[in-house]
């Protein structure tokens, strides 16, 4: 659903939250009813470690426009190191993925804590606005899954 | 193909005011694997959990689909309720549409939309759920405490009044740690020894504690509930049992009295024999030979203690022994010291002997330290009339020679010498420079206004850059007041320093043995900062006392007993259960390349040599073998690994994929 | 000085001394290692608050500027490492590197003439500090 019937751009973002830091922060925003667009979707994971680089290609080839992965703050990863791999790799992947078109703006890396419902919120709807403003991705579109 | 029920909850009108909800249920009927859909006002009370048992039991489900609030809330109850229908409850999972939809969105139109999509999302997981078993590990009912100081004693005996059988494992001769050294404690000034020594006695004397004094831990292997550590008792030299603990083996020692070699628990104030006791309340009350320092050990003459021994108690022939011992739960309790002022040139440590810390002081003050409790200086002996204390040195430093922290009971302590100074020697001139006096406990304030108001201790609010020491033997104090904006060249007979404390020089070879997380400051790091102080990441290591930070004596007694509780938690149980979402490797694409091992937090991935049978395939491949009860299934293994042996259960590639396929339909 | 200007300097301190005055927990112990405190009007332990909160003006135009020695003992004892001597020493910076500033007065010179002082040191001040 890229197009409403209003013929606005509704971007489709995927939002990977590992579940002890950032899926709490996001319940936190959701109890202070702090809203952010409805595009975003949230996939629970045990940590941040666990996304693997294929799941963020696979969610672009099926015609997400941004993919989004929330972590602990470095440090505080429930499972100690987790979150430093996800740095590591996101950073590796991200770049990787800029070479080939799908810009920088697309992805992003965000540490959120459960006390930060207000920061999860105020990052959803920056990264909405960003993404909105990229427009459609065209790129590593699968065209097999488009109707 | 899976029978799976999908349960939409209004929650009242928390999810029903914004998200259509009997539209959700007519949209998800017909997804694949669908064969119920139903709403109900409230999913998680008596009459809900009810429906969804029936439903269970009538259609035959095998696989469940909540659509309600956060799973953080009520996973777990839904869980229960499915078990209690006969419905493996690893086969039931949780659509969040409201704290992550109906509480967000305004747009009834977009947030019934978005709950279709996350409870597709949901479904397309439940599909490839597989029934998961919590796994089970046995508890060995005993207890290791390393550290015999006030937080290991507090510990042990919390435990062993529990009815649990606990071992201390001291580094030292005699348990009793720093405090023991102290004379007085704040705020109440009760005399330390007076309070430590029964506790002691009655540690000695519990009949489910075992004491391993002069000795170290060597080695420790195993998971929560079965570990196995290797105990080094150090060669005493002397027969534990034969001793009456008489002492006139130190008495007739020749080096004592030569005065050679400086006592540890007097930290250097005085001398000892080389065999000795480290103090007069020592428990156990037996000798021990220092045999780097022993002129029999070194050269072969004397033997004056095997000579006059009235037990035959003397052994020069004991050796070290190793004793191997199994336990269900470790309790780190390392404590502390002062750090070494090397650095610290500006306060002439080094130069003057007048020029003490305030664990020097305590023995000096101390009626069974080396002065017998007179305040003298150490250069003439002599009564010192004015006395400065600094206060901070090493501590909240952003530099390499300190500590970024604060040691947290400088101030009080400071407070409590100033007071006691005074109190015995009216006559005294004492003042304190200080950059902030931090007393945040209990009757904390009260008692450092007390040695304002009361006995008139001056408190400079400055620091102070440089100690001189004079010819005539005094010393130049030359610091800042920086609320008078003056500057201070201050005549005084003794210099206290408050250094900082830091944690015991051996915990880094501990924490390593355990796997415990060790943070830059060298203290243990908790679970979480705040919700589980006690507890180290890996389980069945638990902390207590200075070990994990910077406390005084109640907090240190505090925290003891909450480690004791959590390991009779842990030992009160026969059986533990175990998260049942672990890893797992597939050996037939294993190559066994270490990288999963490598970034595995809780040390739960071992090699193993394996017969691997399958279509082409019949060879010894060497593994990765994942222990169920150290994993605590955070997937990092899975991501590392190359080849997608690797997997985690409840969360596995497949089912995240399947997941994304979902929402991005 | 305007606002801008104000500014302006406050980040020239802080990028010619390498120091970030925020560190300072106003201990003192820099106060109490320096030997021309008794000379200062600003001592040195203002100086990180000074910089902090743009009175870069007073700095500039005190004796402490000219007092400091540069003996770096506060440098080598301040625990945090503030060193409110290579600030202090970076406020001069900015006087020394400004051209055409007007510090010394020729009426003055009388007053510094003394048998110690080296005729030459003074003509060269005045070269230095004048337009």
């Amino acid at each position: 659903m890229s197009v409403n019937e209003n013929g606005e751009f509704r971007p489709l973002i995927v939002a990977f939250c590992c579940n002890w830091c950032s899926y709490a922060g996001a319940d936190l925003a959701g109890s202070s009813r702090l809203s952010y667009p409805a595009d975003v979707k949230i996939i629970r994971v045990p940590c941040s470690g666990r996304v693997n680089p294929m799941f963020i290609l696979r969610a672009f080839e099926r015609g997400a426009d941004g993919v989004i992965i929330c972590g602990c703050h470095p440090g505080d990863c429930h499972y100690s190191t987790g979150n430093y791999y996800a740095r590591r790799r996101m950073t590796l992947l991200f770049s990787m993925l800029d070479y080939i078109g799908v810009e920088n703006g697309r992805t992003r890396v965000e540490w959120c804590s459960a006390a930060e419902g207000a920061k999860f919120s105020k990052t959803m709807n920056e990264f909405c606005e960003k993404i909105a403003s990229l427009g459609k991705n065209v790129r590593l579109g699968d065209l097999r899954c488009k109707d | 193909m899976q029978r799976i029920g999908v349960f939409v909850c209004h929650c009242g009108s928390n999810i029903a005011a914004t998200v259509d909800v009997k539209k959700v249920v007519e949209l998800v009927r017909y997804e694949p694997g669908v064969v119920f859909a139903d709403d109900y006002m409230y999913m998680c009370s008596e009459a809900g959990q009810e429906k969804i048992i029936e439903a269970i039991k009538e259609n035959k489900l095998t696989g469940l689909v909540i659509c309600s609030c956060s799973p953080r809330m009520h996973e777990k109850t839904f869980r229960a309720c499915a078990e209690k229908a006969g419905l493996n409850p690893y086969m039931v999972e949780i659509a969040n549409i409201r704290e992550q939809c109906s509480w967000i969105h305004k747009d009834r139109e977009e947030a019934t939309e978005k709950a279709v999509i996350l409870a597709r999302a949901a479904i397309a997981k439940v599909n490839l759920n597989t029934p998961l078993q919590e796994g089970e590990s046995p508890v060995i009912k005993r207890a290791l405490v390393i550290g015999g100081g006030i937080a290991g004693i507090q510990t042990a005996l919390d435990i062993a009044d529990a009815g649990y059988p606990v071992d201390i494992v001291e580094r030292e001769p005699s348990i009793g740690g720093r405090m023991s050294q102290f004379d007085k404690t704040f705020p109440t000034l009760d005399c330390a020894s007076c309070i430590l020594t029964p506790k002691m006695v009655e540690v000695n004397q519990h009949p489910n504690i075992t004491l391993y004094t002069y000795s170290e831990v060597e080695g420790v292997s195993g998971y929560v509930g079965n570990f196995e550590v290797q105990i080094k008792k150090k060669a005493r030299s002397v027969d534990m049992a034969a001793c009456t603990g008489c002492g006139e083996c130190q008495a007739k020692c020749p080096l004592g009295k030569m005065g050679k070699i400086p006592s540890e628990f007097d930290r250097g104030l005085k001398n000892r024999p080389a065999i000795y006791m480290p103090f007069a309340q020592a428990v156990p009350a037996v000798p021990v030979i220092d045999r780097e320092n022993c002129t029999y050990f070194k050269t072969g003459k004397c033997g004056v203690c095997a000579k006059i021994c009235p037990s035959k108690a003397i052994n020069y022939e004991q050796e070290d022994e190793i004793v191997t011992e199994k336990y269900g739960a470790i309790v780190v309790a390392t404590g502390f010291d002062i750090i070494n002022l090397d650095k610290y040139g500006e306060y002439a440590y080094n130069e003057s002997p007048d020029v003490i810390t305030s664990i020097e002081l305590e023995r000096l003050m101390n009626a069974a330290g080396p002065t017998g409790g007179h305040l003298e200086r150490m250069s003439d002996h002599k009564q010192p009339k004015d006395i400065v204390f600094i206060q901070c040195v090493g501590s909240r430093c952003d530099d390499e020679k300190g500590k970024p922290y604060c040691s947290k009971v400088c101030c009080m302590y400071t407070a409590k010498h100033a007071m006691l100074i005074k109190d015995h020697w009216p006559d005294t001139n004492v003042t304190v420079f200080y950059i902030d006096v931090r007393t945040p406990g209990k009757n904390f304030d009260e008692f450092y206004r007390r040695a304002v108001e009361q006995y008139h201790v001056n408190y400079i609010k400055g620091q102070v850059g440089k100690v001189i020491p004079q010819p005539d033997g005094s010393l130049m104090v030359q610091g800042v007041d920086l609320l008078d904006n003056k500057q201070i060249m201050k005549k005084t007979d003794m210099v206290v320093l408050a250094a900082a404390i830091e944690p015991n020089k051996g915990v880094r070879k501990i924490a390593t043995m355990l796997t415990a997380s060790i943070d830059n400051n060298d203290f243990l790091t908790e679970a979480h900062a705040k919700l589980r102080p006690v507890e180290s990441p890996t389980a069945g290591i638990f902390l207590s006392g200075m070990a994990q930070g910077p406390k005084d004596i109640p907090e240190t007694v505090s925290q003891a007993g909450a480690a004791a509780v959590k390991v009779v938690g842990l030992l009160a149980k026969d059986k533990l259960k175990t998260n049942p979402c672990t890893a797992k490797c597939d050996p037939m694409f294993c190559n066994g390349c270490s990288t999963c091992a490598n970034v595995c937090p809780y040390g739960a991935i071992t090699y193993e040599d394996q017969l691997v049978r399958g279509p082409g395939v019949n060879e010894t491949r060497r593994v990765a073998i994942v222990n169920i009860a150290l994993c605590q299934g955070c997937g990092a293994c899975t991501t590392a690994c190359p080849s997608g042996a690797m997997d985690l259960q409840g969360f596995s590639n497949r089912q995240i994929t399947t997941e994304v396929d979902a929402i991005c339909q | 000085m305007t606002k801008q200007e104000i500014e302006k300097n406050v980040e020239l301190i802080k990028e010619i001394s390498g120091c970030d005055p925020y560190k300072c927990m106003r201990c003192g112990k820099c106060s109490g290692s320096c030997p021309s405190f008794n000379e200062m009007d600003i001592k040195p332990h203002q100086f990180a608050s000074y910089i902090i909160n743009g009175n870069v003006e007073e700095l500039v135009s005190s004796k402490s500027l000219w007092k400091c020695l540069s003996c770096f003992a506060c440098i080598e004892r301040c625990p945090r490492n503030v060193e409110p001597g290579k600030l202090i020493d970076a406020a001069r910076q900015l006087v020394e590197r400004e051209r055409g500033g007007d510090h010394l007065q020729a009426e003055d010179i009388p007053e510094l003439l003394n048998e110690d002082v080296p005729q030459q040191l003074l003509v060269s001040a005045y070269r230095r500090y004048r337009r």
